[in-house]
């Protein structure tokens, strides 16, 4: 091999494999413990309401119920980063779905059927639906007490006596001066619905209270140390006392992040002294647990005649819902990410999180980073055509290179990758100048459409990861991590490269399965695309503090120097003298000399890694550092619609990321293709519905499409581009987000290519299409 | 209001009592603790409890325990032979075609009513059976892949007169460690 790798770079299988096709893995949904209770929620019918009495004895009296909560006699506030949330409601709802009672019995059908027997009465209040009436003087507060609510100082900025939980503002340059003075400006206004992130396992958690305060999560989550973490804080319990384990995770897609059921599971068995499992229904998921904020996006953009930018101003106003939860995070994200990958020396940004009555906002894969590029990359083009400059060229002049500096200040240099290269990799793919081929029947048109897109990880500037190696009495290792593996892949690339560096056969090293914060070593939470760049650096460490304890024995056993020692295919020996040497597994628990002395003791390695000179954004300028790096992209795409029908087909899409390096080509592939297809699905079909009153209409897969297998593209094509990353393992930089990014923005641009329509609404349903080509037949 | 029924599950013979209203999946999951079928919705409309009732695929959300009297049921747990995984399971872990894997027991359900009635199937004719099976991580790719591989896998072993293939002679579940363990 070129590279001198032997499995990292390798398209090695899944080692999850096995127990997911013959159905062993198990997962929260698949466990029980002795004795546990079944539980259900009764749900707000309101989004906006007095809570005027619940009453509970009816369902007390049934036979096998244990326990009903309301959240009266839960005085806990709990929150993220703004602790807003009641677990149960209190006094108030504040979202149509949202829970408000809560029963644990001895089966489900008796927590149900309790749940039937309870009487809540309200008094409907008017709900504040739209951010944008929620921002003005008079509107309803979603929380009155806004101000008293504790959060995350320094770095959140809640609005006391408004509906604004948080505004970022970024300030680079003299925006009005450069936009007051630009050759062609543009000013376009766009809208993202909320989407839900639909795991496949729905959330399940199962807790258990023992005497004197121990507690014990067995939970469908992200994030073991965070749920660990912020359970501490919620009920003032020793984080020794509370044991998170995760086994397998069916999907998350950033919706598991944080806290999801853990607080409802824990107090319903503190109350009942029995282990709880609580398993959200798929109506509940869609319903009462969050979902990708709603976003309007205000842009406008000045520049030059020959075709540079020269001013963007971008006003972002995002549909929190009811609570902040990662909500106040994402707004943040979006104003450094704001103007996109272009360098730009005047831009205004202003990301306003603004509290709704409708369900809550929470992390989903891109963070916020899809919505507001569906606003950015359809300006661009928009900006493209009014130059009359090809799209790709306009984005060539514009994007990201060595010596720019990005909107917070932070200096762009070769280690950040190369934008410019994944546009013109997906351009060419998508034969970017050539016209389409007709199309086969009457009716239908073409077009084709291409968008850039970049994210870095959103995470604390303290953000770190541990890992542990073990090796066993054969000489193979076990990683202990506590990123959690939800599919993505991640455990088998620290395999690969637990492997590598440890120089043992791929079948002698293992990432062990199932979180528990009882034994792997911390780690802050799997999200943001950060867990094979921060768990990939704490495994190599890890694995060099193996291999220096092994040589360090190896050296009195052998009597050679340690530096005189090599490492390969699990063997120690002298360098160029293969026979002089001992195998690991020789060394793994101490070195037993032939006359019974014995030396080391069992070899346990450790690594970590902590994100290094981030910095907090100032509150007035966002100048700062807050990415520990880039990773950059684009789509191109070729559609053809059906005028008749609205319909899209996708003939093509290319995806063109710069992985600084690719540590498994088959799994880097399989983050593509399916994130490809979940981001058409925000493209074209997905978005929550309310009424008037605030009610979720479409909270089941009939009413809420998913892409099917039937919606596959007709070709798709996945380019990963090598651009080092300065600090990454072997330069890779995280890519689990970014395939879903500016699909959207790639189709919509498609579109107008087609039919010379500008949509500026997500999705792109049949229905929106169809109209808009009727309304412009009508005009014509 | 109980039943007593008696049915043929993965090749064993099944005696129990159920209530009237038991759904197949929850004699199969807590009764018989066959959690290998999954339940993503349990109003059928995601695919992920799908089993085969006489080799017909089925949504086991919305079939009642007793309509399964004196029939054959089988789940992904009936794949495994011996210990080992069917060519079946294999090319889903060849292709690629798992990430969380909670789709993955319902898709290789439906594959494999597929392969017993059509060992030959186009691509359209994969995507058909396996529509009603949604999956939110793959992107449908891999899996489509996985089920054409194993069809010719199967009809390669055929033509060759039957016995295992190299690649299914490593399919044992207890080689992998990890797969030992659980």
């Amino acid at each position: 091999m070129s590279d001198g790798l032997q499995y990292v770079g390798k398209p090695i299988s899944r080692e999850d494999g096995v127990d997911k096709v013959s159905g062993a893995a198990r997962y929260t949904h698949d466990l029980s413990r002795p004795g546990m209770l079944h539980t259900a929620v009764l749900t707000s019918p309101h989004a906006s309401a007095r809570i005027v009495s619940i009453e509970t004895q009816a369902a007390e009296a049934l036979p096998g119920v244990r326990v009903v909560l309301t959240g009266d006699s839960l005085c806990y506030r709990l929150g993220l980063y703004m602790q807003d949330k009641c677990i149960l409601a209190r006094k108030v709802v504040r979202y149509q779905g949202e829970a408000v009672v809560a029963v644990a019995a001895d089966t489900l059908d008796i927590a149900r059927e309790a749940c039937r027997l309870v009487d809540v009465s309200y008094e409907p209040l008017e709900p504040v639906l739209d951010p944008q009436k929620a921002l003005e003087p008079d509107a309803p507060l979603v929380h009155p007490d806004l101000g008293d609510y504790d959060h995350m100082k320094g770095v959140f900025f809640p609005e006391p006596k408004t509906n604004i939980a948080h505004h970022q503002k970024i300030r680079k340059g003299d925006f009005d001066a450069a936009y007051a003075s630009a050759d062609v400006t543009l000013e376009a206004a766009f809208t993202n619905p909320p989407v839900q992130h639909v795991p496949m396992e729905t959330h399940a958690t199962i807790a258990e209270v023992r005497p004197e305060g121990r507690v014990e999560i067995w939970t469908s989550s992200q994030s073991p140390y965070t749920v660990r973490h912020l359970m501490s804080v919620a009920f003032g319990l020793p984080h020794a006392n509370i044991r998170v384990h995760v086994p397998y995770v069916g999907g998350g897609f950033g919706g598991k992040a944080g806290l999801g059921l853990e607080p409802l599971a824990y107090v319903l068995a503190r109350a009942a002294a029995r282990p709880v499992k609580v398993v959200a229904t798929r109506e509940e998921e869609f319903n009462t647990l969050p979902s990708r904020q709603g976003l309007h996006a205000a842009i406008r953009i000045g520049a030059t005649n020959d075709g540079k930018i020269t001013a963007l101003k971008a006003t972002y106003t995002w549909d929190a819902g009811a609570y902040a939860d990662y909500g106040v995070n994402i707004g943040r994200a979006a104003a450094y990410s704001g103007a996109g990958p272009y360098s730009i020396d005047n831009c205004w940004i202003d990301s306003r999180v603004v509290y709704t009555n409708k369900i809550f906002g929470t992390a989903f894969r891109g963070f916020g980073h899809l919505e507001i590029l569906w606003g950015i990359e359809r300006a661009i083009d928009m900006m493209a055509r009014r130059l009359d400059i090809d799209p790709v060229a306009f984005r060539r002049a514009n994007l990201l290179e060595k010596g720019d500096t990005t909107i917070t200040g932070e200096r762009f240099t070769a280690g950040h990758g190369n934008p410019v290269a994944c546009v013109d990799a997906a351009a060419e793919a998508i034969d970017w100048g050539m016209p389409s081929a007709p199309p086969g029947t009457p009716h239908r048109v073409r077009g084709k459409g291409i968008a850039a897109l970049h994210k870095a990880p959103a995470m604390p500037t303290y953000t770190s990861c541990a890992a542990v190696i073990k090796l066993d009495e054969d000489g193979a290792a076990d990683v202990l991590i506590s990123g959690v593996d939800y599919g993505q892949g991640t455990y088998t690339v620290l395999r690969q490269i637990a492997a590598e560096e440890l120089k043992l056969p791929i079948e002698k090293a293992h990432v062990t399965w199932d979180c528990d914060t009882s034994f792997s070593p911390y780690d802050w939470q799997t999200v943001a695309s950060r867990f094979a760049f921060m768990g990939g650096n704490a495994v190599i460490e890890a694995a060099a503090d193996c291999v220096r304890q092994l040589k360090a024995v190896a050296s009195q056993a052998l009597d050679v120097s340690p530096e005189d020692l090599v490492c390969k295919d699990g063997r120690v020996f002298v360098d160029g003298i293969p026979e002089r040497g001992l195998d690991y597994a020789d060394l793994s628990l101490g070195y037993s000399f032939p006359n019974g002395n014995s030396i080391g003791g069992p070899i346990i390695g450790h690594g970590r890694y902590i994100a290094t000179g981030l910095t907090h954004l100032d509150p007035e300028t966002g100048q700062g550092l807050p990415a520990q790096y880039w990773t950059y992209g684009a789509h191109a795409v070729e559609i053809e619609v059906d005028t008749e029908t609205g319909e899209i087909e996708i003939l093509k899409i290319v995806t063109a990321i710069d992985a600084g390096k690719v540590l498994n080509p088959k799994l880097a592939d399989g983050q593509v293709v399916g994130g490809v297809l979940q981001g058409l699905g925000s493209a074209l079909w997905e978005g929550f519905r309310f009424d008037e009153h605030g009610r979720f209409l479409n909270p089941s897969f009939v009413d809420y499409k998913i892409p099917t297998a039937k919606d596959v593209p007709r070709e798709t094509e996945q380019i990963l581009l090598e651009y080092p990353q300065t600090g990454g393992p072997y330069g890779a930089r995280g890519i689990a987000e970014h395939p879903m990014i500016s699909v959207p923005s790639a189709v919509g641009n498609a579109l107008f290519d087609a039919l010379g329509i500008e949509f500026t609404a997500l999705p792109l349903n049949y229905e929106r299409i169809l109209l808009r080509i009727l309304e412009s037949g009508e005009r014509a | 209001m109980t039943h007593e029924i008696a049915m043929t599950i993965n090749g064993q013979r099944e005696q129990v009592q159920v209530p009237a209203g038991m759904t197949l999946l929850e004699l199969l999951r807590e009764r018989l603790h066959l959690t290998g079928t999954k339940e993503g919705c349990g109003i059928g409309e995601c695919g992920a409890c799908t089993v085969l009732l006489d080799g017909a695929p089925v949504t086991s959300c919305l079939i009642l325990a007793v309509e399964c009297d004196g029939r054959d049921v089988r789940t992904v747990e009936g794949e495994i032979e011996n210990g080992r995984l069917s060519e079946l399971q294999r090319a889903f872990i060849d292709a690629g075609a798992i990430q969380c894997g909670f789709c993955t027991p319902g898709m290789i359900m439906s594959a494999r009513a597929l392969l017993e009635r059509n060992p030959d199937p186009s691509d359209e004719e994969m995507v058909e059976a396996i529509a009603g099976n949604l999956c939110r991580c793959t992107g449908y790719q891999a899996i489509l892949q996985a089920v054409r591989l194993a069809a010719e896998r199967a009809r390669a072993r055929d033509a060759t007169g039957g016995g295992h293939l190299a690649s299914d002679r490593n399919a044992s579940p207890t080689l992998d460690r990890k797969g030992r363990e659980r």
